[in-house]
C-alpha cells in the first residue's frame, strides 16, 4: 500500500454537499418549431451530506432518479438548479483548470463491468488512462508502476498488466473499474449499483473489497443501489428516494429499524428474506400499482398514489422532510410514524 | 372462470405412480469453436402435481439450460443432448417426434422467462399475443380467443384488462409485461409452469407482487411449478423443495425449511454466509473463494474442490455421489453429515 490514506484530513467533516438539486430533462415535441411540452422530473430537490470516511447509501427503485443523481454529482449532466460544494469549492460552477482538480477528487464505479470497460484496450492502458489526462497524478516514469501498485491493491495480480478485459471474470472486471476509479487518489467514490450484475458468491468480495479499501484509505463512498440489504451492510447513512426526492434520510439504524416514511416501511417489508422461519413471522406491506411516471408526479406527496395513509392534505400540500420530536430524522410524510 | 373444472383431482396421478415430471441423468453440451463445454452433468430431478421445486445457481451452473431442455427450446447445435431421459407423466420426450413434444409444450408444460420486453413481440398488441396461441393451437375463433384473452388478463390481475386489450407492450410497465407473459403461458391451462428468473428484472416492491401472484396462481389452477432463481430470498417464500447447482449438477437437494436451517452442502453454506441480511449488520461477509469454474475445464473430482474449505484428497481423485441424509435430503459431498452438523451447529 503506497497511496497515502489521507491523514491530515479529518473524518467526519463535511466533504460533499448537495444543496437543493434539481434536473428537468425537458420532453420537446414538433420537428422544426420544437417547443417544450413537459419535463421528466428526474431529480427534483435533493439535498445531502457526505462525511469523511463514510458511506451514504442511496436506495430506490428504478426511475426514481438515483443514477441520475449520480450523473450529476459527477459533472456528466448539467443540473437543471441547485448546487453541491466538494470540499469547500462549487461543484457545477468550476470550469478548466479548477474543474479538472475537482473531478480528481471525484470518481465513479459502474455498473455493468461488461459494458463500462474498453475492449480494445489492456487493463494497463485502463487503469492508466485517467493518468494521460491527467499527468501530474503520475510522472510518465512511473506510470506502469503505479498501475501494478492498483491492481495490487484491488486484489489482482499485478502481472495481468498486458491482459484484455474479456480474460477476467465479471467479479474480476469490477476490480478492475474500481481500480481506474482509485488511480487519481480521489477522495469521494459514487458508486452506481456496483455490485448488482455480479452473482452471490462474487459480490461478496467485491463489497468486503469496497469495505476494506475505504478503511486503508479514508474514502468516502456515495453508494447507490436497489438491493437494500447490500445497502444496510454497507451504508453508514442512508437515503430513500422516491420520483426524484429523498422521502428519509437517516443512520442506518434509523432507516432500517426505526422508518417512519410509509415508503421506507413498504420497501423494507419487501425484500425478501433468505430464512422461511423469519419470513412467517413478518407481515409485508403491499404496495398496489406501479411508480408513477415523473413527467408527470403526482401533486403534493409524490408518494400519495400509492400510499395506504394518504388523506386529502398528501394532494394539497408537499410534505417537507423534516425530523420529528417522536423520531429525529427527516422524513417526508404528513403521517411520518413508526410502524406499529 | 372455469379453471377450477380443468383440473378436477387435485394431484392428478400419472402413470406408473411415478412423477409428474421427472429429469433422469441429463448430460448436455455445448460444442463451440473453442471446445466442448459441459453445461450439464448428470442431473436428475422430480416434480410432483401441485408442488413448487426452486432450482437455485450463479450464472453458468446450467439451471437455465435444464428448463430450456425439458421444454425442448435448445438451439442445437451448438446444444447437444448426451444422454438422459425426460419423462412426463411417464413418456421420455426426448425420444419423441417433435410433432408430440410440440403438444406437450405450452399446453401441459409451459415456460415464462426474465424478460418479459424481449419476450413480447414489440409490433403486435398484447391481447392479440395472447389470443394467438388460443387460435393456433386451440382453433379458437377471434371472438372467443378475444374474450378468453380477456378473461386471462383479468386472471393475472391487470386492471381495466378489456381497455388494455389493444395496447402494445412497450406501453405496460415491467410488471404488468410480466403478467402478460404469465397470461399468455397459462392460456392453454399447463400443467407445469416453468419461471425462469421471472422477478430478477423487477423493483422490490413489483416483484413481491409478482412472486405473490404466481404462488395464488399456482395454487388456484393446481399447476406444478419449477422456478429457477440465483435469489436465496425469492425461494425461501415460495419453494417446497430445492436443488441447488454448481457446474452442472445438482450439489444439494431438500425441503427448504431443513435447507435454510442446515446446509449439507459447502457451496450452499458458502452462498447462505455470503450474502448480506437485511435483518443483521455484520463486520465482514464471509466469502467463497476463488470464481466458478471454466465448464470447458471443469476440476477432477468434485467441481467444487478448489473453492471449498472441507477439501481433501479424496475430493480432488473421486467424484461424490449424492449422500442421502434422511427426510429425502441429499448432499453430493465426501463431508456432507460434517458440513450438515456444522451448520446446525
Amino acid at each position: 500500500m503506497t497511496v497515502p490514506a489521507s491523514s491530515t484530513k479529518v473524518r467526519g467533516e463535511t466533504v460533499l454537499s448537495v444543496e437543493n438539486l434539481v434536473k428537468h430533462f425537458p420532453i420537446s415535441r414538433g420537428v422544426v418549431f420544437q417547443r417544450q411540452v413537459g419535463a421528466v422530473k428526474a431529480v427534483d430537490g435533493v439535498s445531502f451530506e457526505l462525511r469523511r470516511g463514510e458511506t451514504l447509501g442511496i436506495v430506490g427503485e428504478s426511475g426514481c432518479g438515483k443514477s441520475t443523481l449520480a450523473r450529476l454529482l459527477m459533472r456528466l449532466e448539467t443540473p437543471t438548479s441547485g448546487s453541491a460544494t466538494l470540499e469547500g469549492r462549487d461543484l457545477f460552477k468550476a470550469s478548466g483548470s479548477e474543474l479538472r482538480r475537482l473531478r480528481r477528487n471525484m470518481q465513479m464505479v459502474l455498473q455493468d463491468p461488461y459494458t463500462s470497460l474498453n475492449p480494445r484496450m489492456t487493463v494497463g492502458d485502463i487503469i492508466g488512462e485517467p493518468f494521460e489526462i491527467h499527468p501530474e497524478a503520475a510522472p510518465k516514469g512511473s506510470r506502469q508502476q503505479r498501475v501494478q501498485e492498483l491492481l495490487d491493491v484491488v486484489g489482482l495480480n499485478p502481472e495481468h498488466i498486458n491482459r484484455y478485459p474479456h480474460q477476467f471474470s465479471g467479479g474480476q472486471r469490477q476490480r478492475i473499474g474500481i481500480a481506474r476509479a482509485l488511480a487519481l487518489k480521489p477522495e469521494v467514490l459514487v458508486c452506481d449499483e456496483p455490485v448488482s450484475a455480479l452473482d452471490v458468491s462474487i459480490q461478496a468480495q467485491v463489497i468486503n473489497l469496497l469495505e476494506q479499501l475505504q478503511d486503508e484509505l479514508g474514502l468516502s463512498y456515495v453508494f447507490i443501489a436497489h438491493d437494500l440489504s447490500v445497502v444496510r451492510h454497507i451504508a453508514d447513512r442512508v437515503a430513500v428516494m422516491y420520483l426524484g426526492r429523498i422521502v428519509e434520510i437517516g443512520t442506518e439504524n434509523e432507516i432500517y429499524e426505526r422508518a417512519t416514511h410509509p415508503y421506507t416501511q413498504a420497501l423494507l417489508s419487501a425484500v425478501p428474506v433468505p430464512d422461511p422461519e423469519l419470513r412467517d413471522n413478518r407481515t409485508m406491506i403491499r404496495l398496489v400499482g406501479d411508480v408513477p411516471s415523473p413527467a408527470n408526479p403526482p401533486s403534493g406527496c409524490h408518494f400519495r398514489t400509492r400510499c395506504w395513509k394518504a388523506q386529502e392534505v398528501c394532494a394539497r400540500e408537499d410534505p417537507p422532510a423534516v425530523p420529528r420530536a417522536a423520531d429525529p430524522h427527516p422524513s417526508a410524510c404528513h403521517f411520518a410514524e413508526l410502524r406499529a | 372462470m372455469t379453471h377450477s373444472a380443468v383440473h378436477p383431482t387435485p394431484a392428478s396421478p400419472t402413470p406408473e405412480g411415478g412423477h409428474l415430471l421427472e429429469v433422469r441423468d441429463l448430460h448436455v453440451e455445448f460444442r463451440t469453436g473453442e471446445g466442448v463445454a459441459k453445461v450439464i452433468n448428470g442431473v436428475s430431478y422430480h416434480l410432483d402435481a401441485g408442488e413448487t421445486l426452486a432450482v437455485l445457481g450463479e450464472s453458468g451452473s446450467g439451471k437455465s439450460v435444464t428448463a430450456q431442455a425439458i421444454m425442448g427450446i435448445l438451439d442445437t447445435p451448438p446444444a447437444v443432448i448426451r444422454s438422459g431421459q425426460i419423462l412426463y407423466q411417464g413418456r421420455d420426450l426426448l425420444t419423441q417426434p417433435e410433432e408430440k413434444r410440440r403438444q406437450v409444450r405450452g399446453k401441459e408444460i409451459a415456460m415464462i422467462f426474465q424478460d418479459a420486453l424481449s419476450a413480447l413481440n414489440p409490433t403486435f398488441p398484447v391481447g392479440w399475443q395472447i389470443g394467438e396461441t388460443l387460435r393456433q393451437r386451440a382453433g379458437m375463433s377471434r371472438g372467443d380467443a378475444r374474450r378468453r384473452a380477456i378473461e386471462l388478463m383479468d386472471l393475472v390481475k391487470i386492471p381495466a384488462a378489456q381497455n388494455r386489450l389493444g395496447d402494445y407492450p412497450h406501453q405496460f410497465s415491467g410488471g404488468m409485461r410480466q403478467r402478460v407473459m404469465i397470461a399468455m403461458a397459462l392460456a392453454m391451462n399447463p400443467k407445469v409452469l416453468i419461471a425462469d428468473e421471472p422477478t430478477t428484472a423487477l423493483d422490490v416492491t413489483v416483484q413481491a407482487q409478482i412472486m405473490d401472484l404466481l404462488a395464488d396462481l399456482r395454487r388456484d389452477l393446481d399447476m406444478a411449478m419449477i422456478l429457477i432463481t440465483h435469489d436465496l430470498g425469492v425461494v425461501a417464500g415460495v419453494a417446497d423443495r430445492i436443488a441447488v447447482m454448481y457446474a452442472g449438477r445438482i450439489v444439494e437437494h431438500a425441503d427448504v425449511r431443513p435447507l435454510y436451517k442446515a446446509p449439507a452442502h459447502p457451496y450452499t453454506k458458502g452462498l447462505l454466509e455470503s450474502i448480506p441480511r437485511m435483518d443483521q449488520r455484520g463486520q465482514q461477509l464471509s466469502t467463497i473463494k476463488g470464481l466458478p469454474p471454466n465448464l470447458m475445464r471443469i476440476p477432477s473430482g468434485c467441481p467444487f474442490h478448489p473453492r471449498c474449505p472441507y477439501a481433501q484428497q479424496v475430493c480432488v481423485d473421486v467424484v461424490p455421489h449424492d449422500l442421502v441424509l434422511g427426510d429425502g435430503r441429499t448432499s453430493a459431498c465426501h463431508f456432507a453429515q460434517e458440513v450438515h452438523d456444522d451448520s446446525a451447529r
